[in-house]
């Protein structure tokens, strides 16, 4: 199984530092929720982790020395899945999943019978063998976004990244998406970090959850102890009841009005330090 | 299960070959001498090694074959093919279906090398090949090395900068070539000829001097045609998939451009090919480049063979230039097929 640890890492978009010598290790194997208010860097730490955008800092994946990995080897090992995945129009989902392979391919050659068999593979997996014929974009959000993830286990990366997988699903569809990443990191030993805004999925969903802030790891730990109702008014400025399920786990409410509790003051993003009143 | 890639099968690449020969045969045998069409397959085939046929024709009509209809049928068909594909590749890498072969600034380019040619250019009777063709060949390539050389300098290598940066170097090279045309009235017209596209000074040599930009350009962009079925879902996703998006860009572009230049060079600013044959193949058999990039190649050549014939023949003797042709025809053609076709592209 293969881990991802970050070691000083800080990334500046457009000049404006968006990481700040950001230390983490997500051990092997694990699940790991990324969340923080929006703008706080998960998108941009996953991109930064899957080698999309130049980096002060280490990254390093499993074993490999940092910045050794080409870039057809590192999709070999890190599978992106975006929050807003491009649809071509037009593209059936089986040729869609085929790009998956894209990092297997010899550059100007095609696709063996190998690959075609990994494709078909992963759309029965994810019971989207009957749409393998369909075009994307006729497809339904849930249908489209299991096509996306089919995409994905195509690259038979070890690291799979999502970037807020449930957008624009609605509950039902939300949980069944997470419950199948779930299944999948466990029939194929994957280490899944995904990032994500709803707080009560991610403490279900994760066995460790990092709270991005202004660029840095604020907390970092089990859902019982990032998901305090203190914690997330200081970084979202939000009032809301932690509250206990009897099955277990944590749900996170948002509440109106006094929460009792006062949000911190906002954070300059450009320094990182508190902006005074 | 069984995951069928769009891959090309032989059944359409025949139906677009029949159709390209078929439009290839009309055009040879019809004009102000019309030919017979046996013995021009007997004379075509007694070209071939092995085969001893004799056609028929008489000395005059063999000349009218070889030396004035069949340059032209293959020139009109090579530089049909060429607008066709380099607008697939073009549509393709800056993912904009409305993207020709002309946006990086070739057009302009093109015509501000042949507007300063027949404006300045010496008298070039004595040499191997006219200045005009060059010139424009030049002036195609440049303008896009003008445009890209500008869109990397913007710092972000995206297509959107690019296309941007084609917009504003055609204005450039535009109002330059304005210029020159005001100065030098005399040459408006010719240098006006020239911008709408024509045949009539096809012979052999400009075959020769377009083939093998037209072979290498063809070549390049149809090995790619999967890979620009991955640049269509963006470059970011493009990367993560382990592609250098900007760098397959570049190759694509520059072979686009090496077709379109070729073609520039030796036919002017045929209009409306790199548009309309793309998106009628498009509109027919899906929107993978692997079937794209080949069938729109062969209907490229159909359909710009018979564009020329229409040129030289409907108001017979005079000609109308063919940039004409492409655009009367092929738009009515296109709003037909986009209402007869529930495919959207």
């Amino acid at each position: 199984m293969t881990g991802i640890e970050l070691h000083g890492v800080s990334v500046a978009l457009d000049g404006r530092p968006v990481l700040r010598d950001l230390d983490l290790i997500v051990p092997g194997g694990s699940r790991v929720a990324l969340i923080g208010p929006n703008g706080s860097g998960k998108t941009t730490l996953l991109r930064t982790v899957a080698g999309l955008l130049p980096h002060r800092g280490q990254v390093r994946i499993g074993d490999a020395p940092p910045g050794s990995l080409s870039r057809r080897e590192l999709a070999r090992r890190i599978a992106l899945v975006p929050q807003t995945p491009a649809v071509p129009a037009g593209m059936t989902v089986g040729d869609y999943a085929l790009l998956g392979r894209t990092p297997y391919i010899p550059y100007l050659a095609t696709e063996t019978r190998r690959d075609l068999e990994i494709v078909a593979r992963v759309l029965d997996h994810l019971d989207l063998g009957a749409f393998a014929g369909r075009r994307l974009d006729s497809l339904s959000g849930g249908e489209r976004q299991r096509a996306v993830l089919a995409r994905a286990l195509a690259q038979q990366a070890p690291v799979l990244l999502l970037d807020e997988p449930t957008t624009g699903l609605d509950v039902g569809h939300q949980q069944q998406v997470l419950e199948l990443v779930d299944t999948l990191r466990r029939d194929l030993d994957l280490t899944v970090v995904s990032a994500m805004h709803d707080l009560t999925l991610a403490g279900q969903f994760a066995d460790q959850l990092v709270l991005l802030d202004g660029g840095r790891v604020a907390a970092a730990g089990p859902a019982r102890q990032v998901l305090t109702e203190r914690v997330i008014a200081r970084h979202y400025a939000a009032s809301v009841r932690v509250l206990e399920d009897p099955g277990g786990g944590i749900v996170v409410v948002p509440v109106r009005g006094s929460g009792g509790l006062k949000p911190s003051p906002p954070v300059d993003t450009a320094t990182g330090k508190q902006v005074s009143a | 299960m069984i995951v069928a890639p769009a891959r090309l099968r032989a059944g359409p690449l025949l139906v677009a070959c029949a159709g390209l020969a078929g439009a290839a045969l009309l055009a040879v045998l019809v004009g102000p001498v019309r030919l017979d069409p046996g013995a021009v397959l007997a004379e075509l085939a007694g070209r071939l090694p092995l085969v001893h046929t004799t056609s028929g024709l008489s000395q005059q009509e063999a000349a009218i074959l070889w030396e004035l209809r069949l340059p032209r049928v293959v020139l009109g068909g090579l530089v049909g093919a060429m607008l066709a594909v380099a607008g697939v590749a073009y549509q393709g890498v800056f993912r904009n279906p409305l993207a020709d072969p002309y946006l990086l600034g070739a057009a302009a380019g093109a015509g501000l090398g042949a507007t300063l040619a027949i404006a300045y250019g010496p008298e070039t009777s004595g040499w191997p090949v006219d200045l005009l063709p060059l010139a424009a060949f030049a002036g195609a390539v440049g303008g896009v090395a003008a445009a890209y050389a500008l869109g990397r300098s913007s710092g972000t290598r995206t297509a959107t900068a690019l296309i941007l940066s084609g917009v504003a170097v055609a204005a450039f090279l535009t109002a330059i070539q304005t210029y020159v045309q005001q100065r030098e009235s005399e040459t408006l017209r010719e240098v006006y000829g020239w911008i709408l596209g024509r045949l009539t000074t096809a012979g052999w040599r400009e075959v020769a001097l377009m083939a093998p930009y037209a072979v290498v350009g063809a070549v390049v962009i149809l090995l790619h045609r999967r890979l620009l079925d991955v640049l269509a879902v963006g470059d970011d996703e493009a990367s993560s998939l382990g592609l250098r998006a900007a760098r397959v860009r570049l190759v694509v572009v520059v072979a686009a451009t090496l077709a379109t230049a070729a073609a520039v060079a030796v036919s002017g600013l045929i209009g409306f090919v790199g548009i309309v044959v793309p998106h009628t193949v498009r509109l027919l058999v899906g929107t993978s480049h692997r079937l794209l990039a080949p069938l729109s190649l062969v209907a490229g050549a159909a359909f710009l063979i018979l564009a020329d014939l229409a040129a030289r023949t409907v108001t017979a003797p005079a000609e109308l230039p063919i940039g004409v042709v492409t655009a009367f025809v092929g738009a009515p053609f296109f709003a037909l097929v986009l209402r007869t076709t529930r495919r959207v592209p």
